[in-house]
């Protein structure tokens, strides 16, 4: 694996797989009594966070610490970040005080390859602007396989706001590395130009995507965008590309409904959906931490790293929890 | 060459000798310059050429003499943005390109809106002396786009101003643009316009396309370009005058102009070294040192803008030269500045982009970098730029080595930023030696102090 995970795009199929099937054996960790592995003792794993985002970065601090890694919160408010300091600037200081990795979450697209210019340890993309989220897409991979079995063949509707959404940009690569069949579907505002360049296909008719889909993943609307006449009206969106109850009725009856939250609910997803059987909302988050414990395990972990030592681990964890 | 010939005494001497250099690249040639003329061009190594006369001998076998470069399009930052470039850095990095005269951009702080600023940058010029420096004056008070600069008293200044321009911002408001193409023909002016429609690039960051969309920037149409260019042709051929298009960079755009061309309107336009070179694809890796407004775009749209420039749709090369401090470029895309350094490239990557590739020979070249360009600045012919290398025209000269290849090092260059996306690339050619009037600012590859 590569020093960093920046980019979805940038994992082979081998790669993908190995993460996901480490993850299943990370998994198996939170069913004991202390879920912690010694695997990152003594190394210092640094939450970036120029980002509000509070459910990333709790999952992402609870996979370093089950791993037990030290971890700092660096959070761009109330940092001197607030003063102006530099992004390269607070990338050397990081680096003085010894980080092995920093997980950053950014508003500009690209902050992260900027990180990795200046630091010497791992970078994990947390989310940069509108570019990509790449533990996103590998725990909604990770959801996908556990739900359905498999990934290869599998047909998944993205639905939203694909153009300022870092989540599709993530998921359109790395499910079709994993041999999934993406289905794009937004209102033509909000899809990028060269979409076509894209290897997924488009559609603008989301209740005729429904009957051939797996998987159906809702992205948020951003409020902002309701001001940018993107579209005419939040309830014009709700009824040409909102997840009702009267839509969830097209889809086979093995479908999944995602969504990466936090959701705007009686928006792009009705609450009862929200919470229907066939959602897997609150699954993913608990998949986000054994996906993260999995990368930072693999970027982090040394020559052992992959899925049978993970398991190695796990096991001679669960010896020691025995024995107490 | 081997510099003042011989043991040739440069304080003795009354001018130059310069032998076997190549005029616009054709038969080598023996130049003679006597105080800022050239008075004589003769085929190379006849007897007696000069003779009696205390000349300083340059040899310069197998160098090529262009008239010296105009540029329409530079930024020399100065007054206000001395951390990036002064008048004195900007036109000794203007000198080591070959450059005898650079059109300084208005976007100053102050901003060149009245006389008082565009005489101060005009006097600094004069001063530093690596070239001559022709101010541009704003279009609109603190370039905000609201009312009329005082475009009558910078023309009527001693810095006798002729183009204006808003540049880094686009005069959108389609009456005032208007009215300020109409004011200029009281003096023979012309609106330097930046094209750029606003609201269709609010926040825009690279070329909108195939690469913008994978990598999550901002687009900045094609189209927000070749819109404000479209309605300011129209504009010009109703109220009949004459329109500058600054950096033009699109094929769409290259279209247009050809058509408004030939309707016969008064309509000019600028390619700048970059666009005729890189595409949006550098961007990939997210360095702001490829950040640029108009952005970088495709190999489509290099192709067009070649072509353009080959058949005289496009009329000149001006370097938008664009020099920032180094904490400009070492950040995040998004909060970074847009620009990039030209002066000291922009002959060896019209070398590599035009001449490497059959496009233009070296008349065309001397056309592009020179003739055009100190036409459309309306520069006056006692100034002596954009003449002919011919007997009796001012001595304003570059000498230029196309045999040479290397690699550019910014660390070399005499800008006082280091921004160019050059850094690391094989270029042909060197610049040799540039004269002003008689008097070699370079020489050597080296600036005469």
């Amino acid at each position: 694996m590569n020093r960093h995970l920046i980019s979805a795009a940038d994992l082979s199929a081998g790669e993908a797989v190995a993460i996901l099937d480490t993850a299943e054996e990370l998994a198996r960790l939170a069913e004991r009594p202390i879920p912690k592995l010694p695997t990152l003792r003594g190394r210092t794993v640094v939450n970036l966070f120029y980002e509000d985002s509070t459910r990333t970065r709790i999952s992402f601090e609870a996979a370093a610490k089950r791993l037990s890694a030290d971890v700092i919160n660096f959070s761009a408010k109330g940092s001197s970040v607030a003063k102006g300091e530099s992004l390269k600037d607070t990338a050397l200081t990081l680096q003085a005080m010894g980080a092995d990795a920093v997980v950053i979450r950014h508003s500009a697209s690209g902050a992260p390859h900027r990180l990795a210019e200046w630091v010497k340890g791992s970078v994990v993309n947390a989310g940069d602007g509108t570019h990509e989220h790449p533990t996103q897409a590998l725990l909604d991979a990770f959801t996908m396989r556990r739900r359905l079995g498999k990934l290869d063949g599998l047909r998944v509707a993205i639905v939203g706001d694909i153009l300022h959404s870092r989540v599709a940009r993530s998921n359109v690569w790395l499910l079709r590395t994993l041999g999934a069949e993406v289905t794009l579907v937004a209102p033509p505002t909000l899809l990028p130009v060269a979409v076509d360049t894209w290897p997924c296909l488009v559609s603008y008719d989301f209740s005729a995507v429904l009957p051939a889909c797996d998987v159906v993943m809702m992205l948020r609307v951003q409020h902002e965008r309701m001001t940018q006449a993107f579209f005419p009206s939040v309830r014009e969106y709700s009824r040409r590309y909102g997840l009702d109850s009267d839509r969830i009725a097209l889809l086979p009856p093995h479908a999944i409904v995602m969504h990466p939250g936090p959701m705007n609910r009686g928006v792009e997803i009705a609450a009862d959906v929200a919470d229907s059987p066939r959602s897997t909302i609150v699954e993913q988050v608990t998949n986000g931490v054994a996906v993260r414990m999995a990368v930072l395990y693999l970027l982090l972990g040394g020559s052992t790293g992959s899925d049978q030592a993970a398991a190695r681990a796990v096991e001679a964890a669960e010896r020691v929890g025995a024995a107490l | 060459m081997s510099g003042p010939g011989g043991n040739g005494d440069v304080g003795a001497a009354t001018g130059w000798l310069i032998r076997g250099v190549r005029p616009l690249g054709g038969e080598p040639a023996d130049i003679v310059i006597e105080g800022s003329l050239i008075t004589e061009v003769a085929k190379a190594g006849q007897p007696g050429l000069a003779e009696g006369r205390e000349l300083a001998v340059c040899e310069a076998d197998g160098l090529i003499a262009l008239p010296g470069l105009v540029d329409l399009h530079t930024h020399l930052r100065e007054p206000g943005r001395e951390d990036a470039e002064t008048v004195a850095s900007g036109t000794a990095a203007a000198a080591l390109g070959g450059y005898t005269v650079v059109h300084a951009m208005a976007n100053t702080e102050p901003v060149a809106d009245t006389a008082g600023v565009v005489e101060q940058v005009w006097r600094l010029g004069r001063e530093a002396g690596h070239c001559d420096v022709q101010p541009v004056g704003a279009v609109t008070a603190g370039l905000d786009g609201r009312q009329l600069a005082e475009l009558g008293a910078m023309a009527d200044s001693a810095a006798s101003v002729r183009v204006f321009s808003d540049d880094g911002r686009c005069v959108s408001d389609a009456t005032l643009m208007r009215r300020a193409l109409e004011y200029v023909k009281a003096f023979d002016g012309v609106i330097a316009q930046h094209a750029q429609e606003p609201r269709l690039t609010e926040g825009a960051q690279l070329n909108e396309g195939e690469i913008s969309a994978r990598l999550g920037l901002t687009g900045w149409p094609a189209v927000a370009e070749e819109a404000i260019i479209a309605r300011d042709c129209l504009l010009a051929a109703h109220v009949g005058s004459a329109l500058h298009v600054c950096h033009v960079s699109t094929a769409g755009s290259v279209e247009i102009i050809r058509w408004a061309k030939s309707k016969g309107w008064q309509v000019t336009a600028e390619v700048t070294p970059h666009h005729l070179l890189l595409t949006d694809d550098l961007a990939a890796g997210y360095d702001p040192i490829y950040k640029v407004n108009p952005p970088l775009r495709t190999a489509a749209d290099v192709a067009a803008l070649r072509e353009g420039l080959a058949d005289g749709t496009i009329d000149c090369v001006a370097t938008d030269h664009a020099p920032h401090p180094s904490e400009s470029k070492e950040s995040e895309w998004s909060i970074a500045s847009f620009g990039m350094t030209g002066l000291e490239t922009a002959l060896r990557v019209v070398h590599e982009a035009m001449v490497n590739t059959g496009l233009l020979d070296w008349s065309g070249v001397a056309d592009r970098m020179s003739v055009r360009p100190a036409a459309i600045g309306r520069l006056s012919r006692a100034s002596g730029h954009g003449g002919q290398v011919a007997t009796g025209s001012q001595a304003n000269l570059v000498l230029y080595d196309p045999a040479q290849i290397s690699t550019v090092d910014p660390a070399t260059h005499a800008s006082r930023s280091r921004n160019t996306p050059f850094a690391g690339m094989k270029l042909p050619g060197r610049v040799i030696a540039t004269f002003l009037r008689g008097r070699p600012t370079v020489l050597d590859g080296r600036l005469v102090r």
